[in-house]
């Protein structure tokens, strides 16, 4: 059984970010970075699989050097071995772009499951598990938020608006993306750092994969425009008064704007 | 998280493994010890045990010794751990340190292959606590003027005295206790479960109310000989294991200085006082400029004692200037951190008062600030001072 978990470093949760000069992306360099938290999940439930079935688990992530930093962590957890997609003409890829770059893994891997993140910290965008499930050719599930093998494949519960949870049965090999809070994510441990110093890390470039011009800035299908924090907005309203009057000065707003 | 590092150390001097190290116990202490600090700092003198399991599931117990489910890793990344921890609290870092280095250490340099066996996984496990006792009600410094004695009578000893000041004294399962013996100073492995053996804690502490601090009691404890460490005699014994605490502690003193430097700096950033905020006033600056300078300068000795130490080049003395120094400057750090922080700085909403309570015995404890003096300033001179 090979679990394959793609993961992406994101600026860390406590980074003080600031707008590059494009105003295309952040400054990024004097942040921290951190896995990306769906990601960890991900990667909990394939150590999970592992530990009770064997399974060998292949982390892969694109990114630039100080991705080593994120593949190293997720070795030190427990997973047994990484690839790291480094290569500067990936770097501008839309999620299609990265999609293909982690299809062209998975096509090389052959995983039995591909675990992912539901979205990412910095981006939110969603886009890569569907666009990887449907390049690689294996059913999907998003935003499961439980998973468990049976007759061959997995029966996930997948978390819907308002709520309500909905129970599907995948096939395996299959692709789903975790929503968080799915498992209690383990810290790497000191000895397990140790050991990961002797895991290997794959570093590929997309030319390695076949991908020559198609990831990349100039493949781009979905190109940022601007980033920007929005203005401050005027249309907050102080209320005043005693902790009494305050209360049903709210409540009277409340009940004027139908939110009861 | 780990944002101090003005002269870049993380890319120039750290390697992947230490920095991981660092960050996997930075979010360990952050996510898991942080909730439950205020609730043990207020309760004076309590530790949070449920978090024992943890501690040693991540490796901390010992993690710089080979060996016996040891994480066995180099000093710079022990270092770090012990950074991180005392970022968090002292009571945090002083639990690991005297598991580590003053019960694990001597069983692991000064015990036979039985009782390494014996004791290490188990402390490693954390299902073994243990407690160090040196000190004693009367002598502190003044280490020669143990009153604690060993007897030796057929296969076993019979231990007497007092020993306080003791940290996990109360809950240990084992007590490394050292007395004086016709032969000499020797160290004795004795289980707290033993007749005559008996703790109780001290309370009303300012400082390190996250961690237990006991006095024990040994009245005609019996000891089989099979329980002493047959490698440790004299005074060198326990003050080896003293330099191995205090390595850490020198680092460990710069994780409290980083957490109240960065709790400083982001207050002064965002309290507005007249024309505008702390951190535009002169005097505030000059605050935050020693802090960063001194933090850094601690970071440079403690690094460089670290890869002597993994070199097999450290020398007591060494250490005694980097604990000295590093705890000193942690103390001042935490005393004007806590004064930017105004009113604010004497709750224990906000960390640098208790760093700063915490600190004294952190000065005190492991050679006083003073005796670390007079250690340096014989080796300088050759003269011991009067
Ligand atoms: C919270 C806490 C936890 C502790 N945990 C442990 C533990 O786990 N195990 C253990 O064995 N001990 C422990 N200790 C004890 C600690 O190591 C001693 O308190 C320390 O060695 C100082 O001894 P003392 O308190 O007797 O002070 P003293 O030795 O009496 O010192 C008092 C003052 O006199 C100065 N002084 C002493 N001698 C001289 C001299 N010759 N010349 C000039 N100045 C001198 C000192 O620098 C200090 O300023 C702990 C202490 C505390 C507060």
């Amino acid at each position: 059984m090979k679990v394959m978990v793609c993961l992406k470093q994101v600026p860390h949760q406590d980074a003080r970010l600031e707008i590059r000069d494009d105003s295309t992306w952040i400054k990024e360099d004097n942040i921290k970075f951190e896995i990306n938290s769906y990601d960890t999940y991900a990667l909990e439930e394939a150590l999970r699989i592992k530990d009770a079935n064997e399974a060998e688990v292949v982390v892969v992530s694109v990114g630039p050097d100080r991705l080593t930093q994120a593949l190293r962590t997720a070795l030190g957890m427990g997973a047994d071995r990484a690839v790291h997609v480094n290569d500067p003409a990936a770097e501008g890829s839309d999620s299609l772009g990265i999609a293909k770059i982690l299809a062209a893994v998975a096509k090389e891997e052959s995983p039995d499951l591909v675990i992912t993140g539901l979205m990412a910290d910095d981006d939110n965008y969603s886009a890569v598990p569907p666009m990887l499930s449907q390049l690689i050719g294996m059913p999907s599930a998003t935003g499961v938020l439980k998973a468990e093998a049976q007759d061959g494949g997995y029966r996930v519960e997948r978390e819907l608006e308002g709520g309500a949870l909905e129970v599907v049965d995948l096939p395996q090999p299959c692709l789903i993306a975790v929503q968080s809070g799915l498992n209690q994510v383990r810290y790497a441990s000191l000895k397990g750092i140790m050991q990961a110093k002797k895991k290997p890390i794959d570093v590929k470039t997309a030319a390695d994969l076949g991908l020559e011009g198609q990831v990349g800035a100039s493949a781009q299908k979905v190109k940022v425009e601007k980033v920007y924090v929005p203005p401050k907005g005027d249309t907050a309203e102080m209320v005043e008064g005693s902790s009494e009057e305050i209360a049903s000065t709210l409540v009277a707003k409340i009940k004027e704007l139908g939110l009861l | 998280m780990a944002a101090t590092d003005f002269l870049k150390l993380d890319t120039t001097h750290f390697d992947a493994e230490e920095i991981l190290v660092r960050d996997s116990v930075a979010a360990w202490v952050s996510k898991e010890f942080m909730p439950r600090l205020q609730e043990h700092v207020r309760q004076d003198g309590s530790f949070p045990m449920e978090l024992v399991p943890q501690m040693a599931e991540l490796g901390m117990f010992g993690a710089n010794l080979e060996g016996y489910g040891c994480a066995g890793m180099n000093n710079v990344a022990y270092g770090l751990l012990m950074q991180e921890l005392e970022r968090g609290d002292s009571g945090l870092r002083s639990f690991a340190s005297v598991q580590g280095s003053l019960c694990m250490y001597p069983i692991h340099a000064y015990g036979s292959e039985e009782q390494k066996q014996r004791w290490l996984p188990g402390m490693a496990a954390g299902e073994l606590i243990g407690c160090f006792g040196l000190t004693e009600p009367d002598f502190g410094s003044f280490v020669t003027g143990m009153r604690a004695r060993a007897e030796r009578k057929g296969d076993h000893w019979v231990l007497n005295g007092t020993k306080r000041w003791i940290t996990n004294g109360s809950i240990a399962h084992l007590a490394i206790i050292w007395a004086t013996t016709e032969e000499g100073v020797r160290g004795f492995v004795v289980e707290t479960d033993s007749d005559g053996f008996e703790s109780r804690d001290i309370k009303g502490k300012f400082s390190l109310r996250a961690s237990v601090t006991s006095e024990l009691f040994l009245q005609d404890v019996k000891v089989p000989e099979a329980n002493r460490l047959p490698d440790a005699a004299g005074f060198r014994g326990p003050l080896s294991c003293l330099t191995q605490a205090r390595y850490g502690i020198s680092w460990g003193a710069l994780g409290a200085a980083m957490a109240c430097y960065e709790e400083a700096l982001d207050y002064a950033k965002e309290r507005e006082v007249q024309g505008g905020p702390l951190a535009t006033k002169q005097l505030v600056q000059e605050k935050l400029v020693f802090m960063l300078t001194e933090i850094t300068k601690g970071q440079l000795l403690s690094l460089q004692l670290g890869r002597l130490k993994d070199r097999g080049e450290m020398h007591p003395t060494m250490v005694s200037m980097a604990k000295r120094n590093n705890v000193d400057i942690a103390l001042r750090i935490a005393r004007e951190a806590r004064d930017i922080l105004g009113a604010n700085g004497i709750v224990d909403d906000y960390q640098a008062m208790r760093h700063m309570l915490n600190l004294e015995t952190v000065r005190t404890y492991e050679g006083t600030h003073d005796i670390h003096t007079l250690i340096i300033g014989e080796h300088i001179t050759g003269m011991r001072a009067l």
